[in-house]
């Protein structure tokens, strides 16, 4: 499905980010996995990639500084020779009550989770513009469409990226490349892993699937929309989340 | 002089899909040569590669005519 095509997946090393890394290769996509601080984990989502015959380096790039970006595309780039598919996903989490919430927390959540995805998707706008084709998909949250008690700063980075996704899908539509946002549910990962029993108790009342997702489950549509067949789709946010916010 | 005139002018024929006798010097990329803001965007990357320079965004948002690039290049070279 994605033979011949080179793909950087950022914060790759775990959770949906190494599902994505780990589907786009098994589809046949050549891909850097970027890490921020997790080299030893990034190593493994290589290697496992390696092991299943497909193409991968790790690629270390703290995403909310621009010139650390700049570095990894001009690696990944030079590496691959193009680049087709930017999956943004590299995220984090400061929870608080909004009115504990420090200054500090704050700005990290935004600089990694919004800055992040500009700074990646200014870089490579330009390979893209010049071949005159891309897929930018960014990993946006169900939370950042409504809204969660104690994440004011991830909630407004998510929903700063669903809007960042519809501008960046209208300036570059006429040349050829895509910009499209997931937004994931409740979704089983080390991020939800420290989240209490009862909390989790409560989300799951609210899906009317009734299960938590998997990384797997977000992969599948990031998979589809870094293919050819979804040529036709710009500028939207699909949710994922076991039918929670509709 | 006149050969980065005419390395100006070639990539402006490529990128902008225009006639030669189009580009003149008192030509607005937006005005006579129907270019939009993200062909002039694209156009600084071309210039940038042509002539292995890098264009400040300050610096591009100044060029609106193809004799705004001309001058730039010569005074950079």
């Amino acid at each position: 499905m994605l033979t011949g095509k080179n793909a950087l997946v950022t914060g790759a090393s775990r959770g949906i980010g190494r599902a994505i890394a780990l589907e786009l290769a098994k589809q046949g996509a050549s891909v850097a996995v970027n890490y921020s601080g997790s080299e030893e984990k990034a190593r493994k989502v290589v290697e496992e990639i390696q092991q299943n015959g497909g193409t991968a380096f790790a690629i270390q790039a703290d995403v909310s500084s621009s010139d650390s970006v700049s570095a990894m595309i001009k690696e990944v780039t030079t590496t691959f020779g193009s680049l087709d598919i930017l999956v943004n996903n590299a995220g984090i989490t400061r929870d608080n009550l909004l009115m504990r919430m420090k200054e500090e927390e704050w700005d990290a959540v935004i600089n990694t989770n919004l800055k992040g995805v500009f700074n990646c998707t200014k870089a490579v706008t330009r390979p893209m513009m010049k071949q005159r084709s891309g897929r930018i998909i960014n990993i946006a949250s169900i939370v950042g469409v409504s809204g969660n008690p104690g994440q004011a700063n991830y909630v407004a980075a998510k929903a700063g990226v669903i809007g960042l996704t519809k501008t960046t899908a209208k300036e570059l539509s006429s040349r050829g490349i895509t910009v499209n946002a997931v937004a994931p549910g409740f979704i089983e990962t080390d991020m939800t892993d420290t989240l209490d029993t009862n909390v989790k108790d409560e989300m799951l009342k609210q899906i009317p699937l009734a299960r938590l997702g998997r990384p797997e489950d977000i992969a599948a549509a990031v998979k589809f929309l870094a293919s050819d067949e979804s040529g036709y789709i710009t500028g939207q946010t699909l949710h994922i989340d076991g039918g929670m916010v509709m | 002089m006149a050969e980065i005139q005419d390395r100006i002018t070639k990539i402006i024929v490529d990128r902008l899909g225009v006639d030669e006798e189009e580009v003149k010097n008192e030509s607005s990329f937006k005005e006579d040569l129907g270019a939009d803001s993200l062909d002039v965007v694209e156009l600084v990357m071309e210039l940038e590669d042509e002539f292995d320079m890098e264009i400040s965004d300050e610096d591009a948002e100044k060029i609106a005519t193809v004799g705004d690039v001309v001058n730039y290049i010569n005074n950079q070279q």
